[in-house]
């Protein structure tokens, strides 16, 4: 389990990005929070570094959008999906549990529900 | 319409493609390219293909999606002629191509020095290119690249992580100056000193020496700097030639609206070899961008299916990208005549390699340009920002 930080820093709408086997971004769509590889599959860059719009991300580099509950590109440049992880919560510190099985359709960690 | 013929194999050509079966089009479609490859993708030729970080099969552009796309293809084919009215193609071997819909997707290529060249002088813009000047990129050689425009920038910034000493030649005072203005190509230009990669500027090239073999680069001031390798990197001219005669209206590029079409019905021109209308500046540009390839596909497809397709609005913003000695540049939007620049984030005086954000004002001291330099997030804030104009 990755500690990502108290709920409180991750407002609705932003991202954090947190350091596992491999660096890992946190969104916070309206209350529910998603976690994803943060390295784009396209090319080089930071997925939380993206814009959000919906359940989606778009990559700042390039454009391609990420479903953040799936991890699958919409459409090009992308070809291949992003690894995506639970999110889980202890009172209101907020974990990123990596050890879910790749590609894996994960829910979304609900600020109120789901304890550890 | 049944039939499609695309001129080009490359982003702009495989994108409208996919952009046509998309929207439903299930009629015959013909992609003729000059390149015996398959679609790949070019700025990695500059980057991570030339530093050799990533493969051939890296840069492919095709995936298992496409495989659905039907295609016939023409590889290591070129159109050599067009009947724009009746809509026929003619290539090199002879065989006309007869479409409801033509699709000019030729990009362009590398301007060359005048004058034969002696071995070891590049330009870069195709695959075979980039497999040429990867071998030649030996470290411990010497590296004279003509023109620190991007594609000059990013090359130096590779040989140089490759180990080769590097001496950029540049014939203006500021380079990038066209597309930044004096204090943001300043600012970009300092990423090479910093990077021990030394940077003549205000001088051109009088000739090569060398032969067979390229041995020095002489300036017209009368220096001359040794050379093992050299990189032209003097710009790109659309690939139009061809067009002569076909009807078209061609002025540095193919001349279109703003949905990519040309002044003859069922035939549009898309990506590099496009000179369009953009209602961003509510004038015609041609842009020589890998996005605006991408994107402007999708709406001139719609264009000659009859129906109308709308981009998200901040991709109607012209956008680059560009990678230097690990820093990565974005710029969206344009600097107008007249305009200023303002500093958001960062000390561009200081260092480019700390990074900064600076907003480009019109005249009016609007924000009609944003420039980052590793500051995604703000930039992308910045470029959605600036899509409200249109
Ligand atoms: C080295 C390099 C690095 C780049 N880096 C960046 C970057 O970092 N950021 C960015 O925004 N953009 C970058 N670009 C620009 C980007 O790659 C182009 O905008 C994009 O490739 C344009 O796509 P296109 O399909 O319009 O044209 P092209 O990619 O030029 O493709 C045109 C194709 O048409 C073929 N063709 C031409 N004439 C004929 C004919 N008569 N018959 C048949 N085929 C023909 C050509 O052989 C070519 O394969 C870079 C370009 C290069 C070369
Ligand atoms: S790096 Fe994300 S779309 Fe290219």
């Amino acid at each position: 389990m990755i500690f990502v930080g108290e709920l409180s820093d991750i407002p609705v709408g932003e991202s954090v990005r947190v350091q596992g086997s491999v660096a890992i971004a946190v969104f916070n769509v309206d209350g529910e929070l998603f976690a994803i590889d943060d390295t784009c599959t396209h090319q080089d860059a930071s997925l939380s570094d993206g814009w959000l719009e919906g359940c989606a991300v778009e990559c700042p580099l390039h454009a391609a959008c990420f479903d953040l509950r799936t991890g699958r590109p919409s459409g090009p440049p992308a070809k291949t999906p992003v690894r995506t992880h639970a999110v889980v919560f202890d009172g209101d510190h907020v974990y990123v549990d990596e050890t879910v099985p790749v590609g894996t359709e994960v829910t979304a960690g609900l600020a109120s529900g789901l304890v550890s | 319409m049944r039939d499609v013929v695309v001129v080009g194999a490359s982003l702009a050509g495989l994108a409208t493609v996919r952009a046509l079966r998309d929207q439903g089009f299930e009629g015959r479609i013909v992609v003729v390219g000059e390149e015996k490859h398959a679609p790949y993708d070019r700025p990695p030729l500059s980057k991570e293909y030339l530093g050799g970080t990533a493969s051939e099969d890296e840069i492919g552009l095709t995936g298992p999606d496409d495989a659905g796309l039907d295609v016939e293809w023409r590889l290591g084919r070129t159109a050599t002629a067009l009947d724009g009215p009746g809509r026929v193609v003619t290539l090199d071997d002879g065989e006309r191509l007869t479409a409801d819909a033509v699709v000019l997707a030729t990009g362009a290529r590398a301007r060359t020095l005048p004058g034969g060249n002696p071995q070891g002088v590049h330009t870069l813009r195709t695959l075979d290119d980039a497999r040429a000047l990867r071998a030649d990129l030996l470290p411990g050689r010497r590296l004279v690249v003509v023109g620190a425009g991007f594609i000059g920038a990013e090359v130096a910034s590779t040989a140089a992580g490759l180990g080769l000493a590097v001496d950029i030649v540049e014939a203006a005072a500021v380079p990038l100056g066209r597309a930044l203005g004096p204090e943001m190509g300043t600012a970009c230009g300092s990423l090479h000193e910093a990077n021990g990669v030394r940077l003549h500027r205000a001088v051109g090239v009088a000739g090569l020496s060398g032969d067979p073999r390229v041995t020095g680069v002489r300036l017209d001031d009368g220096r001359e700097l040794p050379a093992d390798v050299v990189v032209v990197g003097i710009g790109a001219a659309p690939n139009v030639e061809w067009l002569d005669g076909s009807g078209l209206d061609l002025d540095d590029g193919v001349v279109t609206d703003a949905r990519g079409c040309t002044n003859l019905p069922g035939v549009v021109a898309v990506g590099d070899c496009a000179n369009s209308h953009r209602d961003y500046t509510g004038d015609r540009l041609r842009l020589e961008h890998w996005t605006n390839a991408l994107q402007q596909p999708a709406v001139a497809a719609a264009a000659l299916l009859g129906a109308e397709h709308a981009l998200p609005s901040h991709h109607a913003v012209p956008y680059f990208w560009s990678d230097q000695y690990g820093h990565r540049i974005q710029f969206a939007g344009h600097r107008a005549a007249g305009g200023s620049v303002r500093v958001e984030e960062g000390d561009p005086a200081a260092s480019a390699g700390a990074g900064f954000l600076a907003l480009f004002l019109d005249s009016s001291g609007a924000p009609v340009g944003v420039l980052g330099v590793d500051r995604p997030r703000p930039f992308g804030r910045w470029r959605r920002e600036l899509a409200k104009r249109v």
